[in-house]
């Protein structure tokens, strides 16, 4: 029996210090964790459903190893906002109708974070760019760039938090 | 917009849209179930095999299996996994476990254990002896003199013809389609193929299967069909419905691919046997190969017509393939020409024939269209044809055949839901407004009238028209309760499923309408076998329409007893007074109270009643929702690739009740149809196996595939729709294929009919 292994790293702002099994997907361990906005669609990397921040940058939690945060900070869905204080791009894809079954939304919101916290103003084709690697089978992207767009807008009026 | 509502034709908040977006746990697999069995499924390597021998004996004795079932261990009871309504038209050719695999992927064994590893551990250790059987696997072949029988078990039921590979077949003749020919001055035929595709909903199939502290079994599922899910573990499992509970979370699309009662039975036996909780959830490649798929299909179509455009006799023939199983094969058959047909009701010589036939490949099921997208892809392309051996527009060709307001077509009354149908005269029609709209939209005059060219790509635009269904005439019911609060807020409770399509604000809204209160008064809960009425489930265009009627009618009934609560405070007779703005007001007086203040009289004061109300409505037509679809395309002579550089839809679904969501159907469906169009196509080596079953392979649009896409909702107002609405899900996918070949042609001249339309496929057409 290999011995279990216990790695320190930030979660959504606050220190976690958990037991990992060998070999385990970071996808694995954030939903043992609660963290259930992480979500299963493909664990082969092609579908961006198990997106989550790893020190800003979006990655599949499905192909990175639980060991590899060790010491790194890690953003869900969670970290962004909830229902009695959503995120600004949390509100816009709503207000966009961006959302229609959910299941890619956690990580369509997050790729779209990841994108407006480096161009606070991207072009449509931009906003498609990143988030090509994220699939949508319901919406076919058009409110979901809408929803990228309308957030940037908010982000540049200084609506944001 | 034909009705000037408060709440309905406005783009309110999605009930749950928030809630999602913030990542709230409200799918199958977010509940955590302490002590729960993990399921998995032992899957045949073999497209067609008799099972010799199976020994589980090694496996057992993996630690922590906690139990195995297989063909040898369960009762053996035919049923269909197709989750339609009963008495069900598709044939009972399943069996939980079967003695005999018929694809790769078919069901030999599960296993529960006490974790993942341990059970892939068992499945790998269950010994299986199997006479290889010849596969057969394309319809040519199932259908050949002397090919092997897929189902030859005795005790399989409704099979057309089990002996020949024939599930299920059709033969509509109506007129005289000889003389109909005969009499034409044109005659066109095309021959059009979809092969197999994937409904790829981003949530993997799963359930978790429980008991609650009664010891009832619990289905928390990923299922379009509660109800019917209840109804087929009962009977696949030998337990009565009143011991089961189904319970449908948010659900992470469906497409049809849920319709399908397929993990459920397997889930509910293994917790029965290891009397424990058990989760199964399908990976992706077992999601692509066994689960369902759309009905390949080749459809051959005739059309003839008069010198001026008048279509005068329609000959459609359909070959699909249902793989391994019979699962809709009937009603996709039926709908392939019950959906298409009536759209051109000009023609009084019709000949719609066709076969539905098992191979030894994934099984079919429902997926959006349901049979429609596979005709119209050839119908459109035939119209297209049609068009130019007549030197007529396309569009012009459409204007002088569609059906209008007020007209029939005797297909509505000939093919139904596995049987014939019922008379309908359609009611609502603005595609020649659709027309109008979305030739302005794409440009259609001026860049049909010349071609451009810039190097080797060609560009050209086409167009194609649709029409679906709202809901299945005299079949789906739908029920809806509605109870009020003391504060005048009010709990909607619907079996209407809700699979992200945003039925759930939809129905809110048709209820706040009616109720003289915001949405956000009203918390609707969809769906639950021991909490919502009845409804036969989201499929066939059906939530908006016939859930929706049956919303309207409850949210009637609450509002009389509303007003006769507000008659006894205000001393007036019902009739003088109106509910609006959470008031109830009186028309003579203007004196008004509010709807608290009837909701604590009601509940504690007075006469006391809860003011509650359940409705249900069975729909006695199916009203089309319409569509136009134009599109520009390039096309690289060089290389064969297609890039759409622009679509453009115009659709009349009735009143929009929430113009935003019925607009993200729209969308939705028509990038799912540009996909099959352009790239959606599931492979298989010579022995039957998938080999391209998975999301990097198997390629839908990214957002970078996707063109500048515009849609158009086109007013029209249902008079048999709540507030006037009829549905929107499915119109919109099929469009695109024949669009996309008509654009092609008019760009290349040369006529792309297997789908989807590859470099290589375009390439080969354009070398002749």
């Amino acid at each position: 029996m290999q011995e279990a292994m216990k790695i320190y790293f930030e979660l959504n702002g606050e220190q976690r210090y958990v037991e990992i099994e060998p070999g385990e997907s970071l996808l694995s361990l954030l939903r043992r964790l609660g963290m259930k906005s992480v979500k299963s669609g493909c664990e082969t990397g092609d579908c961006g459903a198990c997106t989550v921040l790893l020190n800003g940058r979006a990655v599949r939690s499905c192909t990175t190893f639980a060991a590899q945060v060790r010491g790194k900070r890690v953003t869900t869905l969670e970290g962004l906002g909830d229902v009695d204080d959503p995120h600004p791009l949390q509100e816009a894809f709503v207000e966009a109708g961006a959302v229609q079954c959910g299941f890619c939304t956690p990580g369509m919101i997050l790729v779209a974070y990841e994108l407006l916290s480096k161009n606070g103003a991207p072009t449509p084709q931009e906003v498609r760019a990143a988030i090509s690697g994220n699939l949508c089978r319901c919406t076919g992207y058009v409110k979901i760039v809408d929803a990228v767009l309308l957030a940037a807008q908010w982000k540049r009026e200084g609506k944001w938090r | 917009m034909a009705l000037e509502g408060k709440v309905v034709g406005r783009n309110v908040r999605k009930v749950d849209g928030l809630a999602l977006a913030c990542g709230r746990p409200k799918f199958t697999l977010d509940l955590d179930l302490p002590g729960a069995l993990v399921g998995k499924i032992l899957r045949s390597p073999y497209a067609h095999a008799r099972i010799l021998r199976i020994d589980t004996s090694r496996a057992e004795a993996v630690p922590g299996v906690a139990c195995i079932l297989h063909h040898g261990n369960v009762d053996r009871v035919p049923y269909t996994t197709a989750g339609q309504g009963w008495p069900e038209p598709s044939p009972y050719d399943n069996f939980l476990f079967d003695r005999k695999v018929r694809f790769v992927g078919d069901r030999v064994a599960a296993v529960a254990a006490e974790t993942e590893e341990a059970a892939r551990e068992a499945l790998r250790l269950i010994e299986v002896d199997y006479e290889v059987l010849p596969a057969v696997l394309s319809p040519e072949e199932a259908l050949a003199a002397g090919a092997p029988a897929i189902h030859d078990e005795d005790d399989a039921e409704g099979i057309y013809d089990a002996q020949h590979n024939i599930a299920a077949a059709v033969d509509i003749p109506v007129g005289d389609i000889e003389r109909g020919f005969a009499e034409s001055d044109v005659i066109v035929e095309a021959s059009c193929e979809i092969p197999y595709s994937q409904h790829v909903a981003l949530e993997p199939h799963c359930v978790i299967a429980y008991f609650d502290e009664d010891g009832r079994l619990v289905l928390r599922t990923s299922t379009q069909v509660p109800f019917h899910v209840r109804r087929i573990v009962a009977r696949v499992v030998g337990l009565p419905m009143e011991k089961i509970r189904v319970v449908k979370p948010r659900i992470g699309g469906g497409f049809g691919s849920k319709q399908e009662v397929i993990l459920e039975p397997v889930a509910a036996a293994l917790a029965l046997r290891a009397g424990r909780p058990v989760v199964m959830a399908l990976d992706r490649a077992e999601v692509f190969t066994a689960t369902r798929t759309r009905h390949p299909m080749r459809v051959r179509v005739k059309l003839g017509a008069k010198k001026d455009g008048t279509l005068h006799a329609i000959e459609m023939e359909a070959l699909s393939n249902t793989g391994a199983y019979g699962a809709h094969s009937l009603t996709v058959l039926s709908n392939t020409g019950s959906k298409t047909l009536p759209l051109y009701n000009k023609a009084p010589h019709l000949w719609f024939h066709g076969k539905a036939v098992y191979t030894n490949l994934p099984v079919a099921g429902a997926y959006r269209g349901y049979g429609a997208t596979q005709g119209y892809f050839a119908l459109e392309v035939a119209m297209d044809m049609l068009a130019e051996r007549l030197g007529m527009d396309p569009i012009e060709l459409r204007l002088v055949n569609h059906i209008r307001a007020g007209e029939t077509s005797p297909i509505f009354e000939k093919i139904g839901e596995g049987r014939e149908g019922k008379p309908q005269t359609v009611k609502s029609c603005a595609l020649e407004e659709c027309l109008r709209v979305g030739a302005e939209k794409i440009g259609w005059r001026e860049k049909r009238a010349r071609r451009r060219r810039e190097g080797s790509w060609a560009y050209g635009v086409g167009m194609s028209v649709s029409m679906q269904g709202s809901g299945i005439t005299g079949i789906d019911m739908a029920a809806a309760t509605i109870m009020m609060n003391e504060n005048g807020s009010f709990r909607l409770l619907v079996g209407a499923t809700d699979i992200g399509t945003g039925s759930d604000t939809v129905l809110a809204q048709i209820a706040a309408e009616v109720l003289g209160v915001p949405v956000e008064r009203i918390s609707v809960y969809s769906s639950d076998t021991d909490f919502t009425p009845f409804d036969t489930g989201a499929y066939a265009s059906s939530t908006t329409y016939v859930s929706g009627m049956a919303v309207l009618r409850a949210a009637r009934k609450v509002r009389e007893a509303i007003l006769e609560v507000a008659a006894g405070m205000l001393a007036e007779p019902p009739e003088d007074l109106e509910l609006a703005e959470e008031r109830v007001t009186s028309k003579k007086t203007g004196k008004s109270v509010t709807l608290s203040e009837v909701g604590h009289r009601a509940t504690y004061v007075v006469d006391q009643r809860h003011i509650i109300a359940s409705a249900s409505f069975v729909p006695e037509e199916s009203p089309p929702p319409f569509a136009a679809f134009f599109c520009e395309v390039a096309v690289d002579t060089e290389t064969g690739v297609v890039r759409v550089e622009r679509f453009v839809a115009a659709a009349d679904c009735g009143v929009a009740i929430h113009p935003k969501l019925a607009a993200g159907q729209l969308e939705g469906a028509i990038v799912q149809g540009i996909g099959h169009a352009l790239s959606e196509e599931l492979l298989f080596s010579e022995k039957g196996r998938c080999t391209n079953a998975n999301l990097f392979d198997y390629r839908i649009p990214s957002a970078l595939d996707v063109p500048a896409l515009e849609v158009v909702l086109v007013d029209s107002e249902e008079p048999s729709g709540p507030l006037g609405a009829k549905s929107i899900a499915e119109v919109g996918i099929n469009g695109p294929l024949p669009a996309i070949s008509n654009a092609i042609y008019h760009a290349v001249g040369v006529r792309l009919t297997r789908a989807p339309f590859t470099p290589a496929r375009v390439l080969a057409a354009l070398r002749g």
